[in-house]
């Protein structure tokens, strides 16, 4: 197999917090906690977990957007954590980002010209007139029309704002796109246009993508590998078709079975879990999950389980496969 | 067949606002039996919130009016019913939780305070007799630590936890009908898990008839008995939720359950449906549906088609022999 473009490293973020009132002891918020994982160019890698368990804060430390408290984040064999401010700043033209609410990420001040344009200037890439038409040739890649480059975000959609954002994400020609939960705000009808957008932009392009999302179906259908993550780790990470069809990792069975299918022929086997996931200040001792696994067994509350590859070449941390 | 509680005729409810009117919900027509679940799905602004505060008296008025329609409970019309009236139908005969529990529950009273209180408007009650009341209710909806509970604020409880105080308070008067408007599209997906599971137990064992408001196929699917489908206003289909998925009829419902991404196999492609969801009114000729449809002949721009059938409705020339 050949180098990975991207590669992170035991990346974790803490945050440290004030609990209660003057005097207490400070906390530790575990945001993430210790994540792995590599990509290859032109694939997909999906990142699936319920909310509060770290993939927005992963997505982000990627880019030093937020900056990580340990952990290694090799692109194209160099660290970016060794970089300054300056030359972080450069990288992250190979490093762009989708988000979640297209209406909160675009200035409502600005043009839509403007808004795809900026990234251009930052990087110095182009003059005006090249930049603009860039802009155009960007607008009806999208599937929107040049026209559209003088008006306003609030005069589109959900999913046309959304595919202003890819516009402008693409704009700076990026090797790797982070796109945390692009589709989570539109309706499924609107959903399915973007998917296959970004679908087609990744084989025009070789792109390479990083998919955070909390709708297993969504991340299923897009991902060559997924990772699905609780309290600040990964506990389970394989090719997809092998993830969604025999989970391993007790909490990706019950995630996967709670999922309701829309077709009422198939009634799927639940498996409820109790109570709800624990604060990131307070992760249960040994394996984090040992509170709410069904097979929990004597050692996971007292010994941590890690990330081991399995002969097929499945990643699970869980004591069952130890 | 059982028989039908609340009955939606149709009903007509407007905004009017700076810009004019906005007919939010467009003449639709239902009803729900005793004891089912009935699913109404459709995309966001279709008009499922609109719908269910127009049937719980709770439309913010103005600007909200409804306009048109007639709304019966158990063969009352209650679609201009008096404030009394429905304050007296919201306690014990038709109940509601919304997507939001942190919204709907009072942050500086505490949990205890909160059910109490819904629980004595309609029972008189000792005090003891209340708590016990509130700590069986606590326990029905599956909280544990249900005593302690009662002297908690909501901030200190999940968004899972808020969403089964909700249900509790709901069901704390024994209603004949639920509305939940989207109960789980804030809540995780096993958590959403849980809420389903003991939706669905509150109505075996309570025969509570629910009108479970979504805009996911996969919560009707599981759930539901019958489903009515809404597209800008309007009911485009209506039947058994084996028919919906099995046999739509309606092209906008075809091609929902088509855009669905498959979590067991894999599509290459998804089915898109062109376009998006057109503004309340924007449209004022033909089929709503029209501007989107695949399948769109002449004659569905000129007229308006009707919601027809027996057991499996739609509002479609497709499967309409016409002029
Ligand atoms: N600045 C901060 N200070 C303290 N805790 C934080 C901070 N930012 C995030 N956290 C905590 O870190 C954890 C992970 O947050 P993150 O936003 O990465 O979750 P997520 O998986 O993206 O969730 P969602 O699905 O809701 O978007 C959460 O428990 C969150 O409360
Ligand atoms: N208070 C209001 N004032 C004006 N328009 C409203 C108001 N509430 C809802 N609407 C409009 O009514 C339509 C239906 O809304 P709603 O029932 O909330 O949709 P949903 O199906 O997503 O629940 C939308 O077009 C919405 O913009
Ligand atoms: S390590 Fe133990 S508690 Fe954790 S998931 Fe595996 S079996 Fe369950
Ligand atoms: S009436 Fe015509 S436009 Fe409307 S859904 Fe049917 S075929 Fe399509
Ligand atoms: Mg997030
Ligand atoms: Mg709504």
């Amino acid at each position: 197999m050949s180098e990975p473009l991207l590669q992170v490293e035991n990346l974790k973020k803490y945050y440290p917090i004030k609990s209660g009132g003057f005097g207490k002891v400070s906390e530790t918020v575990r945001a993430v906690d210790g994540v792995s994982f590599s990509v290859q160019e032109g694939e997909t890698l999906g990142i699936v977990g319920e909310s509060g368990c770290g993939k927005s804060t992963t997505g982000r430390m990627i880019m030093r957007l937020i900056e990580p408290t340990e952990g290694k984040i090799v692109f194209n064999g160099k660290n970016l954590m060794d970089l300054s401010k300056g030359e972080m700043r450069k990288a992250r033209k190979d490093i762009q980002m989708i988000f979640q609410d297209p209406f909160a990420s675009l200035n409502p001040r600005h043009t839509v010209g403007h808004i795809i344009e900026e990234p251009m200037i930052v990087h110095k890439m182009g003059d005006r007139k090249q930049r603009q038409k860039r802009v155009e040739e960007l607008l009806e890649l999208v599937g929107l029309s040049a026209y559209h480059a003088g008006r306003y975000p609030h005069q589109f959609s959900g999913g046309q704002r959304q595919r202003i954002g890819i516009a402008r994400a693409l704009a700076v020609r990026p090797k790797v796109i982070i796109a945390d939960e692009p589709v989570s705000a539109l309706d499924v009808s609107v959903q399915s246009q973007v998917l296959n957008l970004l679908k087609d932009l990744q084989k025009q392009f070789n792109l390479t993508y990083i998919f955070i999302a909390h709708d297993l179906s969504v991340v299923r259908h897009i991902s060559d590998r997924v990772g699905v993550m609780y309290l600040g780790k990964i506990v389970e990470l394989s090719e997809s078709e092998n993830l969604y069809n025999h989970p391993n990792h007790p909490y990706t069975k019950a995630l996967l079975s709670a999922v309701p299918v829309p077709d009422p022929e198939v009634k799927t086997q639940r498996i409820i879990l109790q109570g709800d996931v624990p604060s990131p200040a307070h992760p249960p001792a040994g394996c984090t999950f040992h509170d709410r696994c069904p097979v929990a067994m004597d050692i996971c509350s007292k010994e941590r389980p890690h990330l081991k590859k399995l002969d097929d070449g499945r990643m699970v941390s869980c004591h069952l496969f130890h | 067949m059982s028989e039908a509680i609340l009955k939606v005729d149709g009903l007509k409810t407007s905004f009017f606002t700076d810009d004019g009117e906005v007919p939010a919900v467009d003449g639709i027509n239902f009803s729900v039996n005793e004891g089912e679940i009935l699913g109404i799905v459709g995309e966001s602004g279709c008009g499922k919130s609109v719908t269910s505060l127009s049937i719980m008296g709770l439309l913010p008025s103005p600007p909200g009016k409804i306009v048109g329609g007639h709304i019966y409970y158990k063969g009352e019309d209650i679609s201009h019913a008096k404030e009394s009236r429905m304050r007296k139908l919201r306690g014990n005969d038709i109940a509601m939780i919304f997507q939001e529990p942190m919204t709907s529950l009072n942050p500086v009273f505490t949990i205890g305070d909160q059910l109490i209180e819904a629980i004595r408007l309609h029972n008189h009650l000792s005090k003891q007799a209340l708590t016990d009341r509130a700590v069986e209710l606590l326990k029905l909806v599956g909280l544990p630590r249900a005593k302690e509970l009662l002297n908690e604020y909501p901030h200190e409880l999940s968004g899972g936890m808020r969403q089964r105080v909700m249900i509790a308070m709901a069901m704390s008067c024994n209603p004949k009908v639920l509305i939940a408007d989207e109960p789980t599209t804030a809540l995780d997906v096993t958590i959403q898990a849980q809420i389903l599971d003991l939706m669905v137990k509150l109505n075996k064992e309570t025969n509570t008839a629910i009108i479970m408001i979504t805009h996911d196929l996969g919560v009707v699917a599981q759930m539901c008995n019958r489903v009515v489908v809404m597209y800008a206003g309007k009911v485009v289909e209506e039947g058994d939720v084996k028919d919906i998925f099995n046999h739509p009829k309606h092209p906008y419902t075809e091609g929902l359950i088509q855009s669905i991404p498959d979590l067991y196999g894999k599509k290459d492609k998804l089915y898109t449906i062109k376009g998006s969801v057109p503004k309340p009114g924007s449209i004022r000729q033909g089929c709503l549906f029209a501007p989107r449809c695949e399948f769109v002949m002449d004659k569905c721009k000129e007229n308006t088609p009707e919601l027809l059938g027996d057991s499996h409705k739609s509002r479609c020339f497709l499967h309409q022999e016409q002029a």
